[in-house]
């Protein structure tokens, strides 16, 4: 990889400064980007880690909330959530393996916004707040499509709010080689209604499936959806599985999601 | 370059590094301490394993200066200063948990991070720990077996299921 500058500042105001020199980033975990640099596919001039910035590594609950500094890392969401909301500590818990998830930040997972990435369907399932050091951006708005997002240039995630849900769950399909999600879905129920987010399924990242979500805020039961078709249109297709094969992935782990959300 | 400092199993250390440089290249280039391997270049097969700040961390996927002031904890530091391998190690050999090796230094730093969290693993639990280290030649099974007899746990005398 090629050489850059390294920047450590202490704080979220000093990263931010540091951010608006010329091709900076932002280093989180560097569980996506190191790999991505070894390969020269990114080639920043100047890295700013923000793993140890203090006000940005926290669990925190509030009313009906729970809080989670940009700089916080997996296992420390798999281990502090637990009690208020089990189904985003046990997708915590399943990223990768202990030592990726020993480093790699719930920030770092959102800015990149891989199409397999597990917390883009809790985010967007649960209807997260993602808050950055100008502003704050509702989960609808945030993610837009495969390895992209609502954030501008030098924009830091700071902090990402969940309203708790009554009942959740996420079920994941490993694609055991990566250890990504093959196809994942995070299915929420809140007094407003249900929502649905996919993952790892479709070519334009992360979405909600709003005909399950009808279907499920009428009547959270499994068989509620059974007869609603997933079409393979726009799905990935690779060799690790087909578009239809991903269609019909996101049908069968809604259900068992809704099945094990109790 | 940039001014580093670390503790390297309980030893004070100082190098001076490009921004690029790995946590493993400085164990390995720097310090000479080159049982920590390299078997990847896409974070995936966990035979550089290495504990910083008592968690298993990938060295090949942290840069050196993130170590700056941590105490690191490498394969070379397990065994006895008389060469007399730690439970763990000796458990591996007694139970054939390796043949080439290579992944070895890994599993073994694994498996002590483990048996900190969780002293008396099942075996099921053990493969959930080790889905980032990869081994080409055991087929895992031994380095399960090797890993409940370090934990004090009876073995089955054959290896396959
Ligand atoms: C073997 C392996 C298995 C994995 N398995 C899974 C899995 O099952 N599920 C899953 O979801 N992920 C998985 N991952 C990815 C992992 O979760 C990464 O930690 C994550 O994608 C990136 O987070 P990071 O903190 O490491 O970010 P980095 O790699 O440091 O950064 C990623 C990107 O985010 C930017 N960035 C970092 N922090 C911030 C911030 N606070 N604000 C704004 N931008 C920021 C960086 O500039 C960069 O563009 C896996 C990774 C590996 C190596
Ligand atoms: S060398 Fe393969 S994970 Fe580090
Ligand atoms: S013993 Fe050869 S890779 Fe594990």
């Amino acid at each position: 990889m090629y050489d850059f500058e390294f920047d450590r500042p202490r704080t979220i105001a000093e990263a931010v400064d540091a951010l608006r020199q010329e091709d900076a980033q932002a280093l989180g975990g560097g569980q996506t980007l190191i790999p991505t640099m070894k390969q020269r596919l990114a080639m920043p001039s100047r890295l700013v880690s923000v793993r140890e910035i203090a006000e940005m590594r926290f669990v925190r609950p509030a009313d009906g909330m729970i809080c989670i500094g940009g700089a916080t890392a997996h296992a420390t969401v798999a281990a502090e959530v637990a009690a208020v909301f089990p189904a985003l500590a046990a997708l915590a818990g399943q990223i990768g393996d202990p030592a990726v998830r020993n480093r790699g930040t719930i920030g770092g997972s959102l800015a990149n916004n891989d199409p397999s990435a597990c917390y883009p369907a809790a985010v967007l399932a649960s209807d997260a707040i993602i808050a950055t050091d100008r502003r704050e951006i509702a989960a609808d708005d945030y993610f837009q499509g495969m390895f992209t997002t609502a954030l501008d240039e030098g924009e830091l995630i700071t902090e990402i709010r969940f309203p708790v849900p009554e009942r959740a769950n996420y079920q994941k399909f490993e694609q055991p080689a990566s250890r990504f999600a093959l196809v994942g879905v995070f299915v929420a129920q809140r007094a407003g209604g249900v929502r649905v987010a996919v993952t790892g399924a479709s070519d334009d990242g992360v979405y909600r499936w709003v005909e399950a979500e009808e279907a499920l805020t009428q009547r959270f039961h499994g068989d509620a959806i059974k007869g609603i078709t997933v079409p393979e249109d726009g799905m990935i297709s690779d060799l690790h599985g087909s578009a239809a094969y991903r269609a019909h992935l996101v049908a069968v782990l809604t259900a068992q999601a809704v099945a094990a959300a109790g | 370059m940039n001014k580093l400092s670390m503790t390297v199993n309980g030893k004070p250390v100082t190098g001076e590094v490009e921004g690029r440089k790995l946590l493993v290249e400085f164990l390995r280039e720097d310090l000479g301490l080159t049982g920590t391997h390299v078997g990847c270049d896409t974070s995936q097969c966990g035979a550089c394993v290495v504990h910083v700040n008592g968690k298993a961390v990938k060295s090949c996927t942290m840069f050196a200066l993130e170590a700056e002031n941590a105490d690191v904890a490498t394969i070379e530091g397990q065994a006895a200063e008389d060469g007399t391998l730690n439970t763990i190690q000796q458990a591996f050999q007694d139970h054939h948990g390796l043949q080439c090796g290579y992944c070895t230094p890994g599993m073994v730093m694994s498996a002590a991070a483990l048996l900190r969290d969780n002293p008396r693993p099942d075996a099921d639990e053990i493969r959930e720990y080790l889905a980032g280290n990869l081994c080409r030649c055991t087929g895992y099974h031994n380095i399960i077996r090797a890993i409940l007899a370090a934990s004090g746990q009876e073995v089955a005398p054959l290896a396959a299921e």
